[in-house]
């Protein structure tokens, strides 16, 4: 397997008024193709400091980091990746098919009205090319930003807790639309999430973190197969690996402070 | 009828109708001591009110002119000669309407261009935005004439000092708005194009612009309507080129109170109804936009 992301003694300090932060404490983590790996942690663990680094968002200041066998910056400059934010973070003025196909029209494709069909059948949005953002509900504006990034077809998708502001009916739909999707593509998927239920289901690998200084605590290899039904949730494995994340999680963070 | 109430329409004609009435009566406040001097040399004494009040709204020269007197001024201004004519009042808007609307666009390409400047250059953030705030401190009343007058030295007469003095006005809402309007995207969307590796430019024509246009809107009503008042105002430091100003300045000259009046009206419904073709501008971009009617 080949590696897409390998961070040796990773450490990012953000210096503020109040002295400096932490951010990222030697980190120490290899994403293989085709892995669905998920950061979990409270928040200030720097699990999405993490993604942001890998993303070029953020410089690090100490170890060193590849991506695609490159540095952040030229994976960035290559456009190896597409990022789904928190917040969907779609242009009000454009309509849906034109919102996906911003990174197309940037990135200078001809083959432009294809890709974002596809991309919007990817997502089952198809059929709403015409819509401005607020026409749709939350669930499908996050669902076009990921089709937005999954528009340039690159191998790498960086999803920062993209269905975090989601009811839980709504997400539960997602994650398992997006288990699909990844099966269908095949991508390498980095996911940030708050939430035990959601990294253990969608995960092959999970990363437990925990905060000053954000730092990886466990890294669980998920035994589930890659197909996943929904009520996969209610059975003995599943629920041991959300024991031992939420072990994890516990020993990492003393609620005292 | 319950749709008249119901609307702006009646509330609206009820304060104009408070208005006029007002007006006439002011009318006769102003004008009776002079009304009292002409009847007194006529030897005219013990007027009835009524018909006392009806001599004050028929003056030539009123102090203050009666509403229906600058009405008559307004319509002979407008229809009352040829089009082309010195005498009309329309030629006048005409000329005052040509320096306006130069102005107003040399005055919002200004005002955009700085912007864009203040936005992307750290310098000129730093350097630019005190002069700016501080050329509008200066009374353009004091500097109009100077423009008029050194530019004319130079053989540039006509059009181009008075939109140069409209612009001089109408850049600054431009500017203002539009600083503030280039800087509205939010850090996420911004970080949306960095990890495209969009160009300065892609991320101007793609972001930073459209989410400006709601503010370029708003700057550009204030602006047009102060862009009048620019034309007007170089108007008055130069007699000669014609326009409403003139007729303001000739009028105070020669004490022809309704043909003030009258160019006043003319001037305000020209503001309005260039405000109103910018709020028509307004909501054709916004259909166009998206935006939730």
């Amino acid at each position: 397997m080949t590696s897409v992301v390998s961070a040796r003694g990773l450490g990012l300090t953000f210096k503020t008024g109040d002295g400096d932060v932490q951010a990222l404490s030697d980190v120490n983590l290899d994403i293989n193709r085709g892995e669905f790996v998920s950061f979990i942690g409270p928040s200030g663990c720097g699990k999405t400091t993490f993604l942001r680094v890998i993303a070029d968002l953020e410089q690090p200041t100490a170890g060193s980091i590849t991506v695609n066998g490159t540095s952040p910056a030229d994976a960035r400059l290559n456009r190896s990746y597409g990022y789904v934010f928190q917040a969907p973070a779609l242009l009000p003025w454009r309509t849906i098919d034109r919102n996906v196909g911003l990174p197309l029209e940037i990135m200078g494709y001809g083959d432009s009205a294809a890709r974002v069909s596809k991309a919007l059948d990817l997502v089952n949005l198809t059929g709403f090319e015409k819509k401005f953002p607020w026409q749709l509900s939350g669930g499908m504006q996050q669902r076009a930003s990921i089709a937005r990034a999954l528009a340039f077809d690159a191998d790498l998708l960086l999803m920062d807790e993209p269905f975090g502001a989601l009811d839980e009916i709504v997400r539960d739909h997602l994650n398992s639309e997006l288990l699909k999707l990844w099966a269908r593509t095949e991508k390498t998927i980095a996911f940030v999430t708050h939430s035990i239920p959601e990294a253990v289901y969608l995960s092959t690998k999970i990363v437990v973190m925990s905060p000053r200084p954000g730092r990886v605590t466990d890294i669980i290899d998920s035994p589930l197969p890659r197909e996943r039904p929904l009520d996969i949730r209610e059975t003995p494995e599943f629920l041991a690996i959300a024991a031992r994340v939420r072990d994890g999680l516990r020993a990492g963070h003393s609620y005292e402070e | 009828m319950r749709g008249l109430f119901a609307g702006k329409t009646v509330p609206v004609l009820i304060v104009l109708l408070a208005i006029v009435l007002f007006w006439y009566v002011m009318a006769v406040v102003m004008n009776a001591p002079w009304q009292e001097t002409l009847n007194g040399r006529a030897n005219l004494t013990d007027v009835p009110l009524l018909e006392f009040a009806q001599q004050t709204w028929a003056q030539d020269k009123p102090v203050l002119p009666a509403p229906h007197q600058v009405a008559g001024g307004i319509w002979t201004g407008l229809f009352g000669s040829a089009i082309t004519a010195p005498r009309s009042l329309a030629y006048h808007a005409g000329i005052t309407l040509g320096a306006t609307m130069l102005g107003f666009a040399l005055g919002t390409l200004l005002g955009i261009g700085l912007a864009v400047m203040i936005v992307h250059n750290d310098a000129s953030d730093r350097s630019l935005m005190p002069w700016i705030i501080a050329s509008q401190t200066i009374p353009i009343l004091a500097i109009a004439p100077m423009v008029v007058v050194g530019l004319g030295a130079v053989g540039v007469t006509g059009i181009v000092p008075k939109a140069l003095i409209s612009m001089y006005l109408s850049f600054f809402p431009v500017v203002v708005g539009m600083v503030k309007g280039l800087r509205t995207p939010e850090a996420i969307q911004l970080d949306l194009m960095r990890t495209y590796n969009a160009s300065a430019w892609q991320v101007f024509a793609k972001l930073r612009w459209p989410t400006s246009v709601p503010f370029l809107f708003a700057s550009m009503k204030v602006g047009i309507a102060i862009s009048l008042i620019g034309a007007v105002v170089g108007e008055l430091s130069n007699s000669a080129g014609g326009g409403l100003g003139v007729r303001l300045l000739t009028g105070s000259y020669n004490g022809q109170t309704i043909q003030i009046w009258a160019a006043l009206f003319i001037a305000a419904g020209l503001a309005a109804m260039l405000v109103i073709l910018v709020g028509w501008g307004e909501k054709l971009a916004n259909r166009r936009m998206g935006v939730r009617a």
